[in-house]
């Protein structure tokens, strides 16, 4: 699945949008791979990512099968990082969401010292992944370019809507609900924060950056579209 | 998916959580209910809503009160107060939906997890996509508009009278009747998914009739297409083969997903195949 690849915005958007991930080759190198997986997140961890995920259980902030009415009041929207990593118990894809530049190529550095032997992809902008490899002192290996959208592109929304939507690759967050905290935000019914929050539950492998969402909220704010 | 009305209270969280807007308040019922014909059975409404679990009546109760006093009900948007959405067992071929769009769940119907395969992502262990050689990942449906099998279909006949071999361990060409020809299995043609994926692998020389191929088939289809293009870069990192044609087909290339190269085979078993082939 290439879930991460095709987020909508140009270079420039994606100044504070970095996800490195990794991943196992089945048959190759999946075998006692679930602790390499753990380490992989635990060095994301030191480096302050906005999100973690595994793409079995979710990330770092999850709705919840019991939630108390009274939580309406006082929701709790702190990501639970820990619990991610914790939670990773098969082989899956292991991810981490950064807001700078430095922290991936801090853990692209971390990564390759450690030498877990699992491939370890980056996904953002071109020049934003030569600059991680550039400071880990890799070369980049192979390149999955991102065409963006064709076809019938009448039927999308616009584009303030298809960046924070198209954060999740599944396409769990609907456009609508995208939308929707648009509008939230610009009455002021709901903080970018909080906004961003709601939208970051429906992601079910933990890619969604929701400082991206957050800012891109702020954006959109004083936007008529 | 279904959701029960006995617990429903018609608050309308869910009519916007839908990714392909299936789920509207019947005003005969006064119940939110699925369009099935295209609801896709992704999950996004069971699985990414909280749930809760008040008593139905008492919140009918106090939303009619406070329609009555134009108060708005303002609920958490993300939130469903009744717990109502309760899992369809699934038959084929509408379990192929949901293999399609949950991304939780490995391909039950093929036996293949994800919609894809590891494409470039592993590549460097793989070696899936070697130098000189093009894997396009052609998506359909993404992002949010979905797809019809059939409408796959198209573009999958088009490439194979083209001559293009499938990736063979992709999820859409485990559905095919014939891989020569790229006919899809006539019981899944009428499902429709939320995205789906067709992986094909070409000698660079042929990126440009690839792509103008998929362009002439997206004119037919009432869908959009999202079209990823792998390469190998060479060892000092650059890839400056297959960006440029992409380029001189008037694409900006924006994003990438870069694979770094710090994979290396680790399971004996492959271990020992790959120092049998060294040695042959």
């Amino acid at each position: 699945m290439t879930n991460t690849l095709h987020r909508f915005g140009d270079a420039e958007s994606f100044r504070d949008d970095y996800v490195v991930f990794a991943i196992a080759c089945r048959g190759k190198n999946d075998e006692g791979s679930v602790p390499k997986l753990r380490k992989f997140l635990e060095l994301a961890l030191k480096h302050k990512p906005v999100n973690l995920g595994d793409a079995r259980h979710g990330g770092a902030l999850r709705s919840s099968r019991n939630l108390n009415p009274l939580s309406h009041w006082n929701r709790d929207d702190k990501p639970d990082f820990q619990a991610v990593i914790d939670g990773l118990d098969t082989t899956t894809t292991a991810a981490a969401v950064f807001d700078n530049l430095e922290a991936a190529e801090a853990l692209t550095r971390d990564v390759r010292d450690a030498d877990l032997g699992l491939s370890v992809n980056i996904s953002t902008s071109i020049t934003g992944a030569e600059a991680c490899c550039h400071a880990a002192g890799i070369p980049r290996h192979s390149a999955g370019y991102s065409l963006g959208f064709e076809g019938k592109t009448e039927h999308l929304p616009n584009s303030d809507v298809l960046k924070i939507s198209t954060m999740c690759g599944h396409g769990m967050v609907s456009t609508s609900l995208a939308k929707k905290m648009i509008d939230w935000v610009k009455e002021g019914r709901r903080t970018p924060e909080q906004a961003s929050a709601y939208l970051t539950r429906f992601c079910s492998c933990g890619v969604f950056n929701p400082a991206r969402a957050e800012r891109l909220l702020e954006e959109a704010r004083g936007r008529s579209r | 998916m279904k959701i029960n009305p006995d617990k429903c209270v018609a608050c309308g969280n869910c009519t916007y959580v839908c990714p392909m807007g299936a789920i509207y308040i019947d005003p005969k019922i006064k119940r939110a209910t699925i369009d099935r014909d295209e609801c896709v059975e992704c999950y996004a409404c069971f699985n990414g809503m909280s749930q809760e679990h008040m008593n139905p009546t008492l919140v009918r109760g106090l939303r009619k009160v406070f329609s009555i006093m134009r108060l708005r009900f303002d609920p958490e948007p993300d939130v469903c107060p009744t717990a109502a959405f309760e899992p369809d067992e699934l038959a084929w071929p509408r379990v192929v939906r949901r293999a399609f769009s949950d991304p939780r769940v490995p391909h039950e119907s093929t036996g293949v997890e994800g919609r894809g395969t590891e494409e470039v992502k592993t590549n460097d262990i793989s070696g899936r996509v070697k130098t000189g050689e093009v894997g396009f990942t052609i998506e359909f449906g993404r992002p949010g508009v979905g797809v019809w099998m059939r409408e796959i279909q198209d573009m999958a006949w088009t490439l194979a009278k083209a001559g293009v071999a499938f990736e063979k361990r992709n999820p859409i060409t485990s559905l095919m009747t014939d891989v020569n020809t790229g006919t899809l299995r006539t019981d899944i043609l009428n499902e429709k998914v939320m995205s789906a994926i067709l992986e094909i692998k070409v000698p660079v020389s042929r990126t440009e009739e690839i792509i103008r191929l998929v362009w002439d088939v997206e004119k037919r289809i009432d869908t959009v297409v999202a079209l990823g293009v792998g390469t190998r870069c060479d060892e000092a990192g650059n890839e400056t083969i297959v960006a440029p044609v992409l380029e001189r087909l008037g694409y900006k290339l924006e994003r990438a997903k870069t694979n770094v190269g710090l994979g290396r085979i680790t399971n004996p078993s492959a271990q020992e195949a790959q120092m049998e082939t060294v040695a042959r």
